[in-house]
Formats: structure tokens, sequence, C-alpha cells
């Protein structure tokens, strides 16, 4: 028998592309089934119109972690309530493609936008590195300079090397800290524009997140979440 | 128009519906289901008081749309904007037709807008023009991920958006509003992307661009391309309602909008029935920065106020506006001062 806990540990690894958090943690998966060595997920999401390719991607990636729990033979994930159900069961199911399972409606994978989408939440987790470290003490100037073998050991510092890992960005100790979602370090005299847009994005995303809970709670009659802080 | 310690607010709601969401109405289950979505947005987001049970948001009253808007909710004028999508509702959700009857009973009260779908080609252009001439149309709502048969969405910048945008110049037609959905062809790139936005706005210089929803939730993308482009302005709809559930949320977006475009180029819209005017003016106006956000965001002064919630929108629409509700300041223009570039390869 699979220990459950080790598939909700699978599926938190799996993120929602867009608001850079797990799916375990916006509530999105609505039920987890044990039978013996199979698997059954599954997921929800806040409306009907969600992006079917943000969609198809959570359904993959959660299909593929659960396979990974060691002793799963079958994992069966789907996902409910949603205009594109039947095609993205079907798809993630039989193991196509994205363009195959929306024939003529895609010219390709879904590797661009899930790359677009990293980089902009790299930015996001480096500008909430920089608030902690400036609320630390660090002058705003004084960025530029940081190495990543400088950062104080953190929630924040763990999550901002993950996702600068899966950019490819140079992880030594003296690399520079303060780099563009293209690895170039920031300048000291462009710190502060750097990090207006980036948090700009901050914005974006937690507004994203917070109206993703909500309609989510709203259509399932959950518990109101409570206001993120900002 | 609305009142509040000794200021008064002329009041333009950019965003206004009078639909039809029936279950008679509605086509398939994803006319069901994009009412359903709604309504979820709707009950959310509102004050407890002011939220309707399902079957009077499906279908409500000419008597509730006049009550809500211009008795209680303060609103001087109402511009409806269609949503078609024929192919989820047996006679349109929301179509041009149908609110240009209740532009018929208060000429003064509403400004209807109208609509175009380039998948259309030319049969559609001179159905269009047709339109525009008969209610003389100064401003069209674009919904582009709106489907049409196998299709699930267009762009600005294909070749027949091209034509149509052409054709609104030549008549007229100078406010774009656009609305960017959750599908658009090809679904593997970002349905929310503003590029062909940003481009159409760089083609069209006389035409302006009002993108709905201040670009959410591509806040960063919509603020990007307003900086660069003078003619792209922000429609509130759907952020507006943030005020009520997260407030310091809010007043962060409005300073980010403040920065990025200043205070001529964001307009008031309450995307009624989803929300009414009167509980979204009334907090507005109440609104002040959170302290702690002041020294970045700067302050929201009445003057701030009076033009988003109505004088931006009354100069776009050429609307008259009483002597005692404008500001002195009117003409501050769009500010377009230097701007950080978007870090390379954020940018879509």
């Amino acid at each position: 028998m699979i220990d459950r806990a080790a598939v909700m540990a699978a599926l938190s690894t799996v993120r929602d592309p867009e608001l850079d958090e797990a799916i375990t943690g916006l509530g999105f998966v609505g039920a987890v089934e044990v039978d013996g060595s199979r698997v059954g997920v599954r997921l929800r999401l806040p409306t009907y119109f969600c992006a079917p390719n943000f969609a198809y991607m959570m359904v993959a990636d959660a299909r593929n972690a659960v396979r990974a729990v060691p002793g799963v033979s079958e994992a069966l994930v789907s996902l409910d309530d949603h205009f594109a159900s039947d095609e993205i069961n079907s798809g993630v199911g039989d193991g196509q493609s994205f363009q195959d399972t929306f024939t003529d409606l895609a010219d390709d994978e879904l590797g661009e936008i899930r790359s677009l989408f990293n980089r902009k939440a790299f930015l996001v987790r480096q500008e909430k590195l920089c608030r902690l470290l400036l609320a630390r003490g660090l002058q705003a100037e004084d960025l530029a300079t940081v190495k990543l073998g400088d950062l104080p050991p953190s929630p924040e510092t763990d999550v901002y090397l993950e996702r600068r890992a899966e950019l490819g960005l140079d992880p030594a100790p003296e690399a520079p800290f303060l780099v563009g979602a293209g690895g170039d370090a920031v300048g000291a005299a462009k710190v502060s524009d750097h990090l207006r847009f980036a948090s700009t994005i901050r914005v974006s995303v937690e507004g994203n997140a917070g109206m993703c809970r909500g309609l989510l709670a709203t259509r399932y009659g959950l518990p109101d979440p409570e206001e993120a802080t900002l | 128009m609305y009142e509040k310690d000794g200021e008064k607010y002329f009041v333009v709601d950019g965003h206004v519906h009078y639909w039809d969401a029936s279950p008679e109405n509605q086509a398939n289950k994803y006319g069901e289901g994009f009412i359903n979505c709604f309504y979820d947005y709707h009950a959310n987001l509102s004050p407890e008081e002011y939220v309707w049970d399902k079957a009077k948001f499906q279908k409500y009253t000419e008597e509730d749309l006049m009550h809500d808007l211009f008795e209680i909710g303060y609103v001087d004028v109402a511009i409806f904007q269609p949503t078609y999508l024929t192919d989820f509702y047996t006679n349109g959700f929301n179509t041009t037709e149908q609110d240009a009857v209740l532009k018929e009973k208060h000429p003064d009260k509403f400004i209807v807008n109208g609509s175009f779908d380039p998948r259309g080609e030319a049969q559609g252009l001179e159905e269009f023009e047709a339109l525009v001439g008969k209610y003389n149309l100064k401003g069209v709502k674009l919904y582009t991920a709106e489907w049409k048969g196998d299709s699930k969405g267009w762009k600005l910048t294909d070749e027949w958006g091209v034509k149509y945008l052409e054709k609104c110049q030549e008549l007229g037609v100078k406010n774009i509003h656009v609305h960017k959905g959750p599908t658009i062809w090809p679904l593997n790139k970002d349905a929310f992307d503003l590029a062909d936005v940003d481009d159409a706005a760089t083609s069209f210089p006389d035409l302006n661009f009002i993108v709905e929803h201040v670009g959410l939730p591509r806040l960063e993308d919509f603020c990007w391309i307003g900086v660069q482009e003078p003619n792209v302005y922000g429609g509130l709809a759907v952020a507006m309602p943030f005020i009520h559930t997260r407030p310091r949320y809010f007043a962060k977006v409005i300073g980010e909008l403040l920065y990025w475009l200043g205070e001529d180029r964001i307009m008031f819209a309450s995307d009624y029935a989803i929300w009414q005017p009167k509980w979204l003016v009334e907090k507005f106006v109440d609104l002040e920065m959170p302290e702690d956000m002041v020294s970045e965001l700067g302050e929201l002064t009445p003057s701030i106020k009076k033009k988003i919630l109505g004088l931006n929108l009354a100069k776009m629409y050429d609307l008259e506006v009483p002597d005692d509700l404008r500001v002195e300041d009117e003409d501050t223009g769009p500010d377009l001062t230097e701007k950080p570039a978007v870090p390379a390869g954020t940018s879509a």
C-alpha cells in the first residue's frame, strides 16, 4: 500500500507555473485515492475557464510526480470541472504531447511559456530576498556587490537558489546575487530600477494568487483564505 | 455624481453590461460555465449585502440596472461594453443591439459601444461599418479570447485585425477597449499576452487602446506597454473590487499604475452586474494610501480620484462635465517620464 503522505509530498513539488506556488498549498488537489499500488488524484482549479495550457502543465507534472513515488504502479491524475477536462485528461493519461492533445489549437509545446514564467518567478523571488536583505540593514546600492556565498540562510534564500538553478544560472558562491533573468549582473546604478520592475511583477503575481484562492474558495465552498500580506 | 467631504465627483462607469445568461439562452455547457465563473467573481469579491442569488445574476431587469447605476450608484454616464459570445448563448450574452434599446430610452445616461470580430473577414467588415453607422459608435469592446467555431481566439495584429482597426480609424471609432481572456490561439502561448496591443498602439497612434482590468493577471506587461505607448489606457474593471476584500493590495495596484502611467490614463469601471458602482465609488473616495506606502507610491488626492472616477473617461468620450465638477490640472497629459527598462529576457 502506498503511503498517502508520500503522494502528497510528491504533489507538493508541483507548482502552478503562473503563481509559483505548490498546487497543494493552493488547494488544487481535490482528492487523493490509494488502492494498493495504484494512485488516483483529482485536481480542481479556480474557474471553468482557467488557461488550458497551465492546466495541462499541472496535470502532466502531477502525473509525473506521482509516478515517481517508489512503489506506484499506476497514476491516474484527472482535472475536474474544466471546459477542457476531457481533452486534458485523456491527453495526459495517454502520455500525449500538448500539441497532439490540442491538434489545430496549438502550434508547439509548452516549453517557451514555462520558461517565461520561470523567469518571472525568479525575479519575484529575488525581489523578496532583496527586501529581506534591506530590512536587515543592507543599503540598496550594496545589493549589487552581494555574492551568492554572502546570502543568509533563510527559506527565501533556499527558494531563490532553487529558482535560479532552474534557469541554469551560475550557482558558484562568488557569482553575483543580483542578476537579470538572463544572468547578467545588475550594476549599482540600476539596482532601484531593477527592483521597481520586479516589484510590479510581484504585485501582479500576488494579486493573481489572491484572486485564484478566493475564487476556488467560492467555487468549492472552502473556508475564506486570509488576506495575503504585502 | 458623488459628494463627500465637500468634494464632488463626476462618475463615468467605463464598463457595464446588460446581459442575458438565463438557462433558456445558454446554448451549451460553455454558456453555463461562463456565467458560473462570473458569479464566483461576483460572490467572492462583493460585500455580503450586495450578493445576488444566481437566478437574478443570470438575468436581471432593466429596473435593476437603472436603479443600481443611476438611482443609488452615483453614475452620471455609463458605457455599455458588449460581449457577444454567440457560440455560448443563443441570442448572444450582451450585444450592441440589446444595449441600444436602453440608450434609446435614456440617451443622456449611456454610451453604447460596438464590437467586431476580424474572423468575419470581408463580410464582417461590412456589417461592422453598418453597425457603426446605425448606432454612431465611438468605441468598441474587443474580446480576443472569444470562440468562433473551431477558433479559440484572435489577435489585434492578425491580418484582418489590422483591417478592422483601419476601418475604426476611418470611421472615427477611436476608443478600442481590449479584454484579454484565457483562451487564444495558439494555446501553447500566454493567452494574456499584451504584445498585440503594444504593436497595434504603435501602428494606430490616433486610436486609444483601453486595456480592461489593467492587464491583470499581467499587470507588469500592461504597465510596461503603458510607459512606452501614450495612447494606452487602463480600465479598472475587476481590479476595483479588491478595494473591499484586500484594500492594501488595491492601493498597491493603484500606486503602481500611478507610477507607470500617471493619473490621466486610469479609468473607473464597475463591470456591472458583476459588481455595483455604489460601494465601489464610496470605498474609492474613502481610500487613502496606507501610511507605509506613501513615500514610495504617493498620496491619493481628491483630484486624482476625480480623474479616475470620471474625468478621464469624460475627456476620452467628449462628455460635457459641469464646471463645478472639473479639476484644475486637467491636462497634465500622459506621464511618459523615464522609467526603468524591463530586465532582459523577461518580456514575452
